[in-house]
């Protein structure tokens, strides 16, 4: 039986660097930073003082407020990116199509941080009895993909993958292989974050993972920059609408790339950093391009995890290196997080979004802040200027706490 | 400064997303304005955060409409 081939016919993104597709493509490729002082809180107290806050997003051009209410805000970020990629593959209406074959698979690496810590404060100020009915419904992770099928009518599989910083990226790629089995059609797919609150940025401080370069925000996320300093954390949501090919071409659909392959694998080393010889990564890669049949020499541009942190940077290096051997040194490879910050558990979605974009527009994203390369990250990262090239196929990394990593690959179609 | 009644409508039609004149004396939170039971729930919250007083759930099982929730508050809470 020969494999079902996977498209991606739509997609939505909410993030530091724009709140629609359009957008956020045009400033990423114009090298355009996201990041600034956080304004969510007062974060003078903290080490890291800086994220890549979304800016002019209205849950009401969305969501009635009653409904919106009851969501933290990763899940108004998640249902606002889907609701994009639902009205850019034209499938808002089920009537003509399956509704039992169409499944949604939206994680979060964290949830409803922010609810959680606001009503830990209400119930310590007046017990128990200031406990919402809705605080539970609008924290746990699984509810961007409950209240999108609602919404909609999607009555296919509808679940939430939680791997930290590899979510989205596992959530399209296994949905994906739910369109290879044949289990469904269509499934909206990726991840969404929002935590830049005290305990998030304290956390991830206290585990000295994060930038302080908080004089100069702009400049504070330098991934293969021998003066990098940790990552800088952003919010946002990003999400893919993946369609069986045939399904796709008959209903006309706009196909933007294919799906051609998906990798799994984990590190088994530490809970925090990466395997320092890149075996777990590399193995993740090597297993993306053999679900794709495709040899790493097809490869043109790789979308790298590239969080700025100082050991994460060249591990990926010497990851990519032991994967595609000679060949790495043909690649453009490039970090969005350099504009974006790291989205957490929405980084791998809309990071497919803009691998998905390189294949379509033919561009490489730059790597901005790369002034000074680091003399071990010796690849190509596309420093600071986007570039028009070649691009058969993409590949975009993600790799996360716990040693848990996930590999994508798109293809022009 | 609003009287009780006017307080609690515009509560009632934040809480259950519909307009202020669609909130009359006698309508119901469920049959008439379309709440559900964690909504009812959430309103008396509400109304408890607004009059700074504590509705025991004896009681707000008992308010299913406006007009008992303005009859509550008037007897009950002094402000």
């Amino acid at each position: 039986m020969s494999k079902r081939r996977v498209v991606v016919t739509g997609m939505g993104i909410i993030s530091p660097v724009g709140n629609t597709i359009s957008e956020a493509w045009e400033n990423v490729t114009a090298g355009k930073s996201g990041i600034r002082r956080i304004t969510r809180f007062d974060a003078s107290a903290f080490t890291s003082q800086i994220a890549g806050e979304v800016e002019g997003f209205d849950v009401s051009e969305y969501l009635p407020v009653k409904e919106a209410r009851r969501m933290d805000v990763f899940i108004h970020y998640g249902m606002a990116a889907a609701i994009q990629s639902i009205k850019n593959a034209g499938i808002e209406d089920i009537s003509g199509l399956e509704a039992e074959r169409i499944g949604v698979n939206i994680g979060s690496g964290i949830g409803g941080l922010p609810m959680i810590e606001n009503t830990d404060e209400a119930y310590h100020k007046g017990g128990p009895r200031k406990i919402s009915p809705f605080f539970i419904p609008s924290t746990i992770i699984n509810m961007i993909s409950g209240n999108l099928s609602i919404k909609y009518g999607y009555k296919g599989p509808n679940l939430a993958i939680v791997t930290a910083c590899t979510t989205a990226t596992h959530s399209i790629g296994n949905s994906a292989r739910m369109i290879e089995y044949d289990d469904v059609d269509i499934m909206i797919c990726g991840g969404a974050e929002s935590c830049v609150t005290p305990l998030a940025i304290g956390g991830f401080a206290a585990a000295k993972a994060l930038s302080v370069s908080n004089d100069n925000p702009q400049t504070a996320s330098r991934p293969w920059d021998l003066s990098r300093d940790g990552f800088v954390l952003g919010e946002g949501a990003g999400v893919l609408v993946l369609e069986e090919m045939e399904h796709a071409k008959s209903r006309g659909a706009t196909i933007y790339a294919e799906l051609a392959g998906f990798g799994m694998s984990a590190d088994a080393y530490h809970m925090t950093a990466p395997s320092e010889d890149g075996e777990g990564a590399s193995r993740c890669m090597e297993n993306a391009l053999k679900n794709a049949r495709m040899n790493p020499s097809e490869i043109d541009y790789v979308n790298a995890h590239g969080t700025s942190t100082p050991l994460g940077d060249i591990a990926e290096t010497i990851a990519v290196k032991r994967c595609f051997g000679e060949h790495a040194m043909k690649l453009a490879v490039n970090s969005t997080k350099s504009m974006t910050g790291h989205l957490l558990g929405a980084a791998g979605g809309i990071e497919a979004i803009f691998s998905t974009l390189a294949v379509y527009h033919q561009i490489s994203p730059p790597t901005i802040n790369l002034e000074n390369q680091d003399a071990q990250c010796d690849l190509d990262y596309v420093a600071n200027e986007a570039r028009e090239m070649k691009i058969e196929a993409a590949l975009s990394n993600s790799f996360g706490f716990g040693g848990t990593n996930g590999t994508l690959v798109f293809r022009k179609v | 400064m609003e009287n009780v009644e006017q307080r609690i409508k515009k509560i009632v039609a934040e809480q259950l997303g519909v307009k202020e004149e669609e909130v009359k004396n006698e309508s119901s939170f469920v049959n008439d304005l379309g709440a559900d039971s964690l909504d009812t729930v959430e309103l008396v919250m509400a109304l408890e955060e607004e009059f700074e007083c504590e509705i025991p759930d004896e009681q707000a099982e008992k308010i299913n409409t406006v007009q008992e929730a303005i009859d509550y508050v008037t007897e009950n809470a002094g402000n």
